[in-house]
């Protein structure tokens, strides 16, 4: 071979390495751009004021205080259902079921349910929760339509957290004469359990972001007084940041509210999945 | 120990067993009771409005007198806009993994994944707004557009929400091809590009399927982006300047107003079984790629 060619597929090397780096780049530049345009325009209308106070004046004043409430609500409500039962589903499928043809169906009803558009959980939400079962609008409907939709988000980081654990921990405590039950609830989950939480704050993070699966079940435009029952609506920061950016009074006046609320929500969640991947790469770690 | 409490201890072992299988359930309870309630509440439209009009029909006028329920002009929009999306997020999202796993030393990979990983967790009402303010204003101004709420901007963020999915788990797919491969490749002499272009890239190709599958799921099913910056118009897209108003934007924006179960409500539920059905086929053959084609070892080329 010449060594005008060796030199040539050397160029053409270094320049497609040079587009694979690049997109890499697009990636991390499309992430640092929104945030940073979010942290500059938002950060003046961040005051304490717009952090504790309701809305004034038809939305175009005043804070977002009923929106944390009712967002941390939805998103720790849909935790609580979410978690158990996607615990107990990766405990089956990785404990107990292994490669039965009855695991093979609920995997991929898992992976199915992890496809579902979230606007089709509302409507869902809307038809069972709703209207079917009589919640109303309502933190509950909200609630059990957010859990339906971060269950696969719990079962998919709990199996990973169970893959994890040795099998010489389960076969040891078996040998000591445990059960398998007793060695599930002594011995794997507790060992577990830090992975899975991750998979928890993975999960309340997704809910907490989720605009279109709580416009129909949970959320509403404008709500004076504070929820006192799980059948009270909510605001939700989200759905705030939605009806403000498109169907406000006055679009342009409120634009810094629009900024301030975006602002407020990225924070939640982006610092809610970091300190998920922290906590995942401190237990790689060890 | 007697005999009872062994008997009991079985008793709740057994129990144990059947809760948790029970509770396992739930999820693919769920899956169903999604289609059974899009079905019990799309259907009835059918019983007044013929389904060749609510494929076939060009006109979505829920309204007017008598209203039109056509939502071919929803699907060419939710098509063109996932397409779309997918021509720019496939490229993007598997060289990125191929940087991630060919290229990057293990400390650099450590601080790019992270960025991928957190532009999935953007919530999506932050993107489709990020489009609104800074995207769209951008592309009226540079290309002089009447609006730059159109189907390439859409197509443009949704891009960005599916490049970690195509990613992550293109990366997999190409974590997963043998190391001997590589070295058997580079020891003939090829550089390490060819390695990965010739090599690495078609031994993964399944799992690449299996991503861009999931992608374009990810694509067609987003709500908030296409709500917010694909325009809204419900006509078949002539440009990629065009507006248009894809299926869960016509659902999310229209779901408000539509008399409860009066024709149009039953319409939304039409096409949210619509929209249903194609996430599952997408990722049903998503399903059936990886297992089909399963990578194992060295016996995949």
């Amino acid at each position: 071979m010449s060594i005008s060619t060796a030199r040539n597929r050397h160029r053409t090397e270094f320049l497609m390495f040079g587009v694979l780096r690049l997109s890499a780049l697009i990636n991390i530049a499309a992430l640092l751009g929104i945030c940073v345009f979010l942290v500059v325009q938002g950060a003046p209308a961040i005051t304490w004021e717009f952090l504790s106070q309701p809305p004034r004046r038809m939305m175009t004043a005043g804070g977002v205080w009923p929106c944390i409430v009712g967002t941390l609500l939805l998103s720790c409500g849909a935790l609580l259902v979410a978690f158990p039962t996607g615990v107990a589903t990766a405990v089956y499928l990785h404990e107990y079921a292994g490669r039965s043809p009855f695991a093979r169906v609920i995997r991929l009803g898992v992976a199915n349910l992890a496809g579902v558009p979230s606007v089709v959980f509302g409507l869902f939400g809307l038809a069972f929760f709703v209207t079917w079962c009589g919640f109303g609008v309502s933190i509950l409907s909200g609630i059990l339509t957010l859990a339906a939709l971060t269950l696969p988000v719990v079962i998919g980081t709990a199996e990973e957290a169970l893959r994890q654990v040795p099998d010489t921990y389960r076969e040891a405590s078996l040998a000591l004469g445990a059960t398998k039950w007793q060695t599930i609830g002594r011995v794997v989950l507790p060992s577990a359990l830090p992975g899975m939480l991750t998979g928890a704050i993975l999960g309340v993070a997704r809910a907490a972001g989720e605009t279109a699966a709580i416009m129909f079940t949970a959320a509403v435009f404008y709500t004076p007084k504070t929820p006192d029952s799980i059948f009270s609506a909510v605001m939700a920061l989200p759905y705030h940041m939605y009806v403000l950016a498109t169907a406000g009074t006055d679009i342009e006046k409120t634009r810094p509210l629009q900024y301030g609320t975006a602002l407020v929500l990225i924070v939640l969640v982006l610092g809610m999945n970091i300190g998920a991947i922290v906590l995942r790469d401190r237990l790689r770690v060890e | 120990m007697g005999s009872s409490s062994s008997l009991s201890a079985l008793h709740r072992e057994k129990a144990a067993h059947w809760l948790l299988a029970g509770v396992a359930c739930t999820a693919l309870c769920v899956l169903c009771a999604i289609m059974i309630f899009l079905f019990a509440e799309g259907l009835p439209l059918f019983f007044e409005y013929s389904p060749v009009q609510f494929f076939g029909g060009k006109f979505w006028y829920p309204t007017s007198e008598p209203p039109e329920f056509g939502i071919l002009a929803l699907l060419a929009g939710s098509v063109s806009v996932m397409l779309l999306a997918t021509a720019i997020a496939a490229p993007l999202g598997v060289l990125t993994a191929a940087y991630l796993t060919e290229i990057a030393r293990p400390a650099v990979r450590r601080v790019v994944k992270p960025f991928v990983e957190l532009l999935a967790a953007l919530p999506s009402v932050v993107i489709g707004f990020f489009g609104m303010v800074v995207v769209a204003p951008w592309m009226q101004e540079t290309f002089g557009l009447n609006t730059g709420l159109n189907l390439l901007n859409a197509a443009l963020m949704l891009a960005f929400m599916s490049v970690p999915t195509i990613c992550s788990i293109a990366e997999d797919a190409l974590f997963a091809v043998p190391r001997s491969l590589r070295e058997a490749s580079l020891a003939l002499g090829a550089t390490r590009w060819e390695t990965t272009f010739r090599v690495v890239l078609p031994a993964a190709l399944s799992g690449i399927g299996t991503a861009l599958m999931l992608g374009m799921s990810r694509a067609i099913g987003e709500t908030m982006v296409v709500l917010m910056v694909a325009g809204g118009a419900a006509m078949l897209p002539g440009s990629i300047f065009d507006p248009v108003r894809p299926m869960p934007a016509s659902i999310a924006a229209e779901m408000a107003e539509a008399p409860f179960r009066g024709e149009h409500y039953h319409a939304l539920f039409a096409i949210g079984l619509v929209l249903f059905l194609f996430t599952l086929c997408f990722n049903l053959a998503a399903s059936f790629i990886a297992e089909r084609y399963k990578q194992t070892g060295s016996s995949a080329l």
